[in-house]
């Protein structure tokens, strides 16, 4: 089931992407609604990243294009921001917090500008929305995972962008950390922003999205959580695997074993 | 006087190469700057048969490209063959630096440059080869211009480039999303490491190039988490082991480039030793507080 918007905000038609002329992401025609929390799933090599990454053009695609507010992405590019995933860079690179989420700034300074008051009031800003104030001069190798990932949510921030695509945000953070990241993310949902999210699990997805796109390879659907997540389409997407997965996740609502924090009780960062 | 001289110009090599070897080693590529300075050696040659001198501007430019094209090649057969990054490295930049050995063979009779000083350089000899100007002025030797303007360059290029050598190192990645040309930075950063070579290859040699592409900053890294600092400091350990060297050198009777790698690798050695951070006789009191203690007492 594939549900086209009108006036979508992102627009990908016929897209094919291959590595070493094996394709990893074949004749994808997808469109996303703007003003929303937007989840794409899948198995492991499924083509998640490549997907954002070919639509944010950091990587080139065989055939097929990607249009952002029915404009070139070049034309758009200070509207859109990136969460990479954590393990993409080495942190115990020689810069502090603040240093890196000062790097959401980079785009709109242009070359020759340092940054100025505003740069620096927006980066501080940023770290305070993730509640990392107090870590602005922490050296980043002794940031504990969801640390890391907080600081990198913060330099997306800093850039106020109106689109925001994140690489697996969740992979490896504590609780607490993935809870705040959602609240944060729903609140910038409410604030007009569209945050396209790669995630891997299924439990949490029906709680996060509001829309949810199935890949594997192909696209197999994209649409309303609610109505996209089903068993057929899920099958669809992870072929046999899947059964287990719905046994065990039935298993534990059984026992009424709560397999995940209530999130009415996370601890919420302060604003 | 000539002390003075000799000192000045493997600081003035030092400075560029310290700098450039920031980035290089946090990039996980000095040995990309090892390669360069070897492969730049056809460039050099070639460029000497056509114009018959050492000094001539030609001779930067024949060996940069030469440095450009061996970067070229490192990614062509890393991201096209599919060869791994190192064994890249190792193949284009022996071909390279063997293509050019044999075009100083060829033309030994024609060309004023031999392999010993290619690789080792001819430090004490810098202060011999005067600048003079017609009406007899001595203007001191011409390495030092030389060496002088590549290092204001450089110092030039960081200055306008900090951002975006600073976020190309560290996230490629992110600074693409944004806007900003990986590529572009990449090459042009090569371009100045190929620069730098051929500048100081004449005074002090491919070897001492190498050492001070990767010993100084390596030194800093080890005692430093700020960028900024890091970059000020592995210039600041590039002119110690410049003078230290050199005295070295002379109290043992020995070569100037090879004394100066030597202090080079023992300053390391010592950061190695006693780095706050990472070093292996660190205090347990310069281990970092949790935040949340910090706020506690506040």
């Amino acid at each position: 089931m594939i549900v086209q918007v009108k006036d979508p905000v992102i627009e990908v038609h016929d897209l094919t992407v291959s590595y070493d002329r094996k394709p990893v992401l074949w004749d994808i025609d997808l469109t996303l609604p703007g003003n929303s929390l937007i989840g794409i799933i899948g198995p492991n090599g499924a083509g998640k990243s490549t997907l954002i990454k070919a639509i944010m053009g950091l990587i080139p695609v065989s055939s097929g294009y990607a249009k952002i507010y029915d404009q070139e992405l070049k034309a758009v590019r200070q509207q859109v921001s990136y969460v990479p995933q954590r393990e993409s860079v080495d942190w115990d690179f020689p810069a502090s917090v603040y240093d890196v989420v000062l790097m959401g700034r980079y785009g709109k300074m242009g070359l020759f500008k340092r940054p100025v008051k505003a740069d620096k009031d927006a980066a501080m800003d940023a770290l305070t929305k993730v509640g990392m104030q107090a870590y602005a001069n922490r050296q980043i190798s002794q940031l504990s995972g969801g640390q890391q990932q907080r600081v990198f949510l913060a330099r997306a921030l800093a850039q106020d962008a109106d689109i925001y695509f994140m690489d697996e945000p969740f992979a490896g953070v504590d609780i607490a950390t993935e809870n705040a990241i959602i609240e944060l993310l729903r609140t910038m949902r409410d604030n007009g922003k569209t945050i396209i999210v790669v995630h891997h699990d299924l439990q949490s997805a029906v709680e996060y999205f509001d829309w949810t796109v199935l890949l594997n390879m192909r696209l197999v659907g994209s649409g309303p959580t609610a109505e996209v997540l089903n068993q057929e389409l899920l099958e669809k997407t992870y072929g046999g695997k899947l059964t287990v997965l719905t046994k065990v996740g039935e298993l534990l609502r059984k026992k009424e074993f709560p397999a995940r924090e209530n999130p009415a009780k996370a601890t919420k960062w302060k604003r | 006087m000539d002390a003075f001289w000799i000192i000045l110009t493997a600081s003035l090599a030092a400075t560029c190469c310290s700098l450039l070897g920031c980035y290089l080693i946090l990039r996980q590529m000095a040995m990309v700057g090892d390669a360069i300075s070897h492969a730049v050696l056809p460039g050099i040659v070639i460029a000497y048969l056509f114009t018959g001198s050492l000094d001539s501007p030609l001779i930067l430019l024949g060996a940069g490209l030469f440095g450009v094209l061996t970067t070229f090649l490192i990614e062509f057969f890393h991201r096209k063959i599919r060869v791994q990054a190192d064994a890249a490295i190792g193949v284009t930049f022996t071909w390279l630096f063997a293509i050019g050995i044999i075009l100083i063979s060829l033309f030994a009779g024609q060309v004023d440059l031999d392999q010993d000083c290619v690789l080792y350089g001819e430090i004490a000899y810098v202060p011999l080869n005067r600048w003079i100007t017609e009406s007899g002025y001595d203007l001191g030797p011409t390495t030092i211009w030389t060496l002088g303007s590549v290092t204001i360059l450089i110092l030039l290029f960081i200055g306008i480039g900090y951002k975006e050598l600073f976020l190309t190192t560290f996230d490629a990645g992110f600074a693409a999303a944004i806007g900003i040309s990986t590529s572009l930075w990449y090459y042009l950063l090569m371009s100045a490491v190929s620069l730098t070579t051929v500048a100081a290859f004449e005074s002090v040699g491919a070897i001492l190039v190498v050492a001070l592409i990767v010993a100084p900053p390596v030194t800093a890294y080890l005692l430093t988490d700020n960028f900024k600092v890091m970059l000020g400091l592995s210039v600041l350990v590039g002119v110690v082991a410049s003078a230290g060297g050199y005295f070295l050198a002379v109290m043992l009777n020995g070569s100037i480039a090879a004394a100066i790698a030597v202090v080079a690798g023992l300053l390391c050695g010592l950061a190695f030793l006693f780095s706050p951070t990472q070093g292996i006789f660190r205090k347990r009191s310069t281990l970092a507080e949790p935040v949340d203690m910090q706020l506690q007492k506040q």
